[in-house]
């Protein structure tokens, strides 16, 4: 007998495998988080062990001074990460675009890497660089700080990047940079390849010069591919966990100056077992992220209106 | 025809021999897997027909496993590796067996095992949950060839706080060396210095903080304002590459942490330093540890009767315990085991010292402490405070009362 799927029941089936993994790892541990973000629960006493506590969590959270401070310390690092990943991707794609030519695979591609290799891996290379006393760092800027001239600024004391809370947050934000650089790059580089070339002719022909054509053709043509970008950022900018998690060691650094919202998260229900609280915080940053969005959203729906 | 029924029986065959076999399950983190495999053949000579599964994970996944396996109430090992740092959470959950009921009774054979140790895995409510195996007793590890340059003697460190503090000063002018990593570690010392009986490190006997009221933790705060403010700190937190290097190095002269520190010093962090450290007590003589490993049983494990044998072969008999010893660097918790010809040979990384027993002296000495739910949250809130100190310049007794607010928000929940 040959097995046959009816034609109505076919897509369901076929769609099943996703839908059953979607059920299990994406919907039921929403659920189960935004129930227990009126609960308490401390895990190793069970399932049986939850009691409600309705809106205490909530309000524990709020009143929470480290949920402020990680917030905080989110947000700095977000914008110091995120805003210069834009500003200096879309120069560097159209230059990428127009001047390289047959390097330009090759040239995305280097800067792509850092996307695809390990955070792990990319943090313990990063804080072994930013090392007090070994690392490549200091020991540039203390060479440095030997030249005539540079002597005046910088001083030849070792920074301690990573121990220091003053540091830390732009260490944290340079390797988020650094990391996301490439992928925003490669979206741009995208759009612009999209762009009709004959926009660019007809400014050459009515005599715009290349910055002319970039502020006045390649600029407003990337705007929604801008959207799109910022938006990915704001979203990965404020759940930040893995770069800051490695380089201060899991605890958010000196007086928690690196420890971003997502990170207090973990702490608080991986380290001190308290998965009520730690789902509070969790609904607290989704509605963050989600009015941040809509702003975003807003920005660039105001600005296309008016154009 | 007659070929399928023949699978069928030599099948049916196979799972009866099967059936006859148990399997229990030993869940643990490195190296404590590999001391519950080397000590299995042994076990196994009296216990044939039984499979002992060791499931080793890191030491954060397995804890985090543990912890979901508690919540869940599955995939529940049959003996349950804890450590230290975990215990206070994991015997106070109500989910490990008493040990000291029926049919373990294990009140009459804890006698032969360290007295601290036992009482950390003993909680009033829910009874003896955990038998230590090994312990950590605190020991000072300090580069002998610094301390020769700069003419400070070993009773020079050890004598009083204040006398360690000055050889710090004088380390600093002859050799630029850091006495301690960070200001932090003397700290957490002086914090351990004499806690009353039935007392936490953060809590009394009814888990009220004790941060502002105890003078502990006044007198560990300007220890460390003092190491800082004489710059004889690396600011450099353990188990760091920083760290690890500055022990090869010897840009840091005295290192204080649990007795096995001198086996790691020895095969991997500081090999080439081997014969340049040594090992004493702690400044003022206190005694204290750092870990230890303990093994429970669920309460909803499947072979308990076997895996409470198993647990008596790791932690009550000597050979095994001396095993783990020699082999994997832990510290007998068993007190017979606590003796015997490998405690009398000189330790060569130690330069010929024969450190393990004064280890063992420091052991006999340690009094036991409580251990609280909240311990790592009140860790983590005095040490941010302790940041503020040490850098910027907050006043000890206002981010004392700080801690303890925060504590106390934390445990009233």
């Amino acid at each position: 007998m040959k097995l046959r799927l009816k034609p109505a029941a076919a897509p369901y089936v076929l769609i099943s495998p996703f839908l059953l993994l979607f059920l299990v790892f994406g919907l039921f541990p929403l659920v189960f988080s935004f129930v227990l973000m009126f609960h308490m629960w401390d895990p190793v006493k069970g399932l049986g062990s939850m009691e409600f506590v309705g809106l205490d969590n909530l309000r524990f959270a709020i009143e929470d001074p480290l949920v402020w401070t990680s917030l905080g310390n989110t947000l700095w690092m977000a914008v110091a990460s995120g805003l210069p990943q834009h500003l200096v991707a879309i120069p560097l794609a159209y230059l990428i675009n127009e001047k390289l030519g047959p390097w330009r695979n090759a040239a995305m591609g280097a800067y792509f890497l850092p996307y695809i290799t390990s955070t792990v891996a990319i943090a313990i290379m990063f804080s072994t660089l930013f090392s007090t006393d070994y690392g490549m760092v200091n020991a540039a800027l203390s060479e440095l700080s030997r030249w005539p001239l540079l002597n005046a600024v910088l001083s030849d004391k070792n920074i301690d990047w990573l121990g220091n809370p003053e540091t830390i947050k732009p260490v944290v934000s340079a390797v988020v940079f650094w990391r996301y650089l490439g992928f925003n790059v490669i979206l741009y580089v995208a759009a612009m390849q999209s762009i009709p070339r004959d926009l660019y002719e007809a400014a050459r022909m009515d005599g715009a010069k290349s910055w002319q054509q970039f502020f006045f053709i390649t600029l407003p043509q990337l705007k929604p591919i801008m959207f799109f970008g910022v938006t990915l950022t704001v979203i990965g900018g404020l759940q930040l966990f893995e770069e800051p998690f490695i380089l201060t060691g899991g605890k958010g650094g000196p007086e928690y100056a690196g420890m971003t919202t997502a990170m207090y998260m973990y702490r608080t229900a991986f380290d001190f077992n308290d998965f009520g609280l730690a789902s509070a915080i969790s609904w607290m940053l989704f509605v963050i992220i989600l009015v941040m969005t809509l702003i975003t959203n807003r920005a660039f729906k105001s600005k296309e209106g008016q154009s | 025809m007659k070929n399928k029924l023949l699978i069928l029986i030599c099948a049916l065959a196979a799972q009866a021999a099967w059936a006859q076999k148990t399997t229990i399950t030993v869940a643990a983190f490195p190296a404590v897997d590999d001391i519950v495999k080397a000590a299995l053949p042994e076990w196994q000579k009296k216990n044939p027909n039984v499979e002992v599964k060791v499931v080793g994970r890191e030491y954060a996944d397995h804890h985090t496993a543990m912890t979901t396996a508690l919540a869940t109430s599955t995939g529940l090992p049959d003996i349950m590796t804890v450590e230290y740092g975990y215990l206070g959470r994991f015997s106070q959950s109500g989910g490990l067996e008493d040990l000291d009921k029926a049919p373990y009774n294990a009140a009459e054979l804890t006698k032969r095992i360290v007295a601290f140790a036992v009482a950390q895995g003993r909680t009033s409510t829910h009874g003896q949950t955990a038998l230590p195996t090994d312990i950590g007793p605190g020991a000072m590890f300090y580069r002998t060839d610094v301390l020769q340059k700069a003419k400070v003697t070993e009773s020079e460190l050890t004598q009083s706080w204040d006398s360690f503090v000055q050889s710090g000063q004088k380390i600093k002018k002859a050799s630029g060396a850091y006495l301690v990593a960070h200001a932090r570690d003397v700290k957490d010392i002086v914090i351990r210095t004499g806690i009353p009986e039935g007392e936490g490190v953060y809590f009394d006997a009814q888990g009220k903080s004790v941060i502002e009221t105890s003078p502990r933790f006044k007198k560990g705060f300007e220890m460390a304002q003092k190491i800082r403010a004489e710059g004889l700190d690396a600011k450099i937190n353990a188990w760091s590459n920083e760290w690890g290097e500055s022990l090869k190095r010897g840009t840091v002269t005295v290192q204080m942490m649990g007795a096995w520190l001198g086996g790691h010093l020895q095969n991997w962090l500081a090999p080439n330093t081997a014969g340049l450290w040594r090992s004493t007590v702690l400044p003022e003589r206190v005694a204290t540890s750092w870990g230890g490993t303990f093994y429970a049983i669920p309460k909803n494990a499947k072979n308990k009767e076997l895996a409470w044998d198993l647990v008596k072969h790791l932690t009550l008999n000597r050979q095994q315990q001396q095993m783990a010893f020699e082999k994997f660097n832990a510290f007998p918790a068993l007190l017979e085991a606590q003796s015997g010809p490998f405690f009398e040979q000189p330790v060569a990384f130690l330069g010929g010292q024969k450190a393990r027993v004064e280890w063992k002296t420091t052991a006999s000495q340690i009094k036991p402490t409580q251990v609280f739910k909240n311990d790592s949250v009140a860790e983590e809130i005095v040490n941010a405070e302790l940041d503020l100190v040490l850098n910027k310049n907050k006043p000890i007794d206002q981010a004392l009362k700080d801690a303890h607010r925060l504590v106390q928000r934390r445990a009233s929940r």
